[in-house]
């Protein structure tokens, strides 16, 4: 007899929107992406066209996996117009507007550090495109707000395997493309560009840890980080680097922007967390992107199951 | 052609009046839109773009008030300061919006929540400060108020006015992630409307003129 264990990141029957609050949620949401959807009167009428629009996007062949949120997805429109990514502006709106600049191909990604064949990577030499799966995350912003987001792509563990990451190797650093010609917002100095992020090395081993090249059975679009990001969903939305030209592995633990610009708000580890609040934002509570109310915080993104184990002994308040 | 003050009363005030009030036409048409179900502007986060739009006009229009009293002496006609009261309650109109904004579309009346952000989060205390000390300002902002105080000591209580503005930019300033450029342009208009009212600065413009 095939017996079926749900796993807990899979939600309940009972816990999913019911369809007739779900397409009213998208008739909301809807309304709202049919102008333009930016604030302000100077605005309205900006953003006529986005980067996906401009750029084809190619559907992808990719297999369907257990990770499924359960949750209703965000809408497509939500996800790929309503964006953080300074180096394209610090507005919502701004990636979608101005990441038609960015040239996914051909891209390559540096991989140096402790590895057995460091090297400079053609995209596809590292990322087996007819091995991608397809994972229904939720994504929680530090700024209170989240998603849940259908991305199709590999394992972390996939390419570190393939580079062959050293016994010493602790650490995973990784950095994202600092172009002025095809970056605007790196006129303004928001961060130290370039950006960059790390996670502990059984972190990026987790099975969760997840490279995207894809969101909603396409490529994925500029201004979501093609033609590849980092997703971690158990950790803030800043954690999962864009647009990543550089992995390096290496014993030491790497800067990560968050952390230079303003140490006492952002740590390291960066886990989602409810019980410790930040200067700006209670955590306690976020807000699903195309609801009204805000619903409560899940620790861990609600991933404990999976990843609780890899911070046993650590006091989550002082590694925040 | 000159115009009179009594033009100005007649026909400007209304403008004046009707111009203020656009964005907060604009965000009640929307939000009454989004309640509908039908097209809007307020995005794919509506409540934080309320946020923002209230705290930006509220911004905004209290530098507006406060530039009318430098410009008036720089243009020397006195005129200007004719909108400065009706401005200035406006701002108040607007940083009302902001906070009903807030603790309504945003918190849906979560006291608790409410009560833990202003304090723990020093920008809400810092905003909350910044609306309680505009409390007084806009109570005895009626010309019965200047005669019960006495214009002295009216005008004395009035300049509260600079501590709320410099409050106010601390609050966009820390709102904003990392270091960005619209906080220190913000900062820079209030801090340069400051200047201007310094007597010697005046001074410098006076004899520039009488050159």
């Amino acid at each position: 007899m095939f017996i079926k264990k749900s796993k807990s990141w899979m939600l309940k029957e009972n816990s999913v929107t019911s369809e007739s609050l779900y397409l009213n949620r998208r008739k909301f949401i809807t309304g709202a992406a049919a102008t333009a959807g930016i604030a302000g009167l100077a605005s309205v009428g900006a953003g006529a066209f986005t980067a996906d629009e401009k750029r084809v996007l190619k559907e992808l062949k990719y297999r369907q996996t257990d990770f499924t949120a359960g949750d209703a997805l965000t809408p497509e429109q939500a996800v790929t117009q309503y964006n953080n990514y300074y180096e394209f502006g610090v507005g919502k709106g701004d990636p979608a507007r101005n990441a038609w600049r960015l040239q996914p191909q051909p891209w390559s990604v540096e991989v140096n550090g402790l590895v057995d064949k460091p090297a400079t990577y053609a995209f596809e030499d590292l990322v087996d495109m007819n091995q991608l799966e397809e994972r229904i995350y939720r994504l929680r912003c530090v700024e209170a707000w989240s998603m849940v987001i259908p991305w199709i792509g590999v394992p972390l563990r996939k390419i570190l395997e393939k580079v062959g990451v050293q016994n010493g190797a602790k650490y995973v650093a990784f950095q994202t493309l600092a172009d002025r010609e095809q970056m605007p917002g790196l006129r303004s100095r928001v961060l130290d560009w370039p950006y960059v992020e790390g996670l502990r090395i059984d972190e990026a081993m987790n099975d969760l840890a997840f490279i995207a090249v894809g969101l909603f059975g396409k490529e994925i679009p500029n201004q979501n980080g093609a033609p590849l990001r980092l997703v971690v969903p158990w950790k803030y939305g800043y954690k999962s680097i864009k647009s990543i030209v550089r992995i390096t592995l290496t014993d030491k633990e790497p800067p990560t922007s968050w952390n230079i610009s303003a140490p006492q708000e952002y740590g390291f580890y960066s886990n989602v967390n409810p019980e410790v609040s930040h200067p700006r934002w209670s955590q306690a509570r976020e807000r699903r992107i195309g609801e009204f109310g805000r619903r409560k915080t899940l620790k861990f993104n609600g991933y404990g199951e999976q990843v609780a184990h890899l911070y046993d002994g650590m006091d989550l308040r002082k590694f925040y | 052609m000159k115009i009179t003050n009594k033009q100005l009363r007649m026909v400007g005030k209304p403008i004046v009046f009707a111009l203020m009030l656009i964005p907060a036409v604009w965000l009640s048409w929307n939000w009454y839109q989004a309640f509908q179900y039908l097209p809007n502007d307020l995005g794919f986060n509506p409540q934080e773009t309320s946020n923002r739009f209230t705290g930006d006009w509220a911004m905004r229009i209290l530098l507006i008030s406060l530039a009318l009293t430098p410009f008036s002496k720089l243009i020397k006609s006195p005129k200007p300061v004719l909108f400065r009261r009706m401005i200035g309650l406006f701002a108040f109109f607007y940083v009302c919006l902001h906070i009903i904004s807030y603790v309504w579309l945003d918190m849906l009346f979560d006291w608790a929540e409410l009560w833990q952000d202003v304090l723990k989060r020093l920008y809400i205390t810092v905003g909350l400060g910044a609306f309680l000390l505009l409390i007084p300002l806009a109570v005895t902002s009626t010309q019965g108020w200047v005669k019960r105080m006495g214009a002295k000591s009216w005008q004395r209580l009035h300049k509260v006015v600079y501590a709320v503005g410099v409050l106010v930019i601390i609050h966009f300033a820390m709102m904003r992630k990392g270091f960005q450029i619209e906080p220190l342009i913000y900062g820079g208009i209030l801090g340069l409307l400051f200047v201007l009212r310094i007597k010697a600065v005046q001074q410098v413009f006076r004899r520039r003129k009488a050159i």
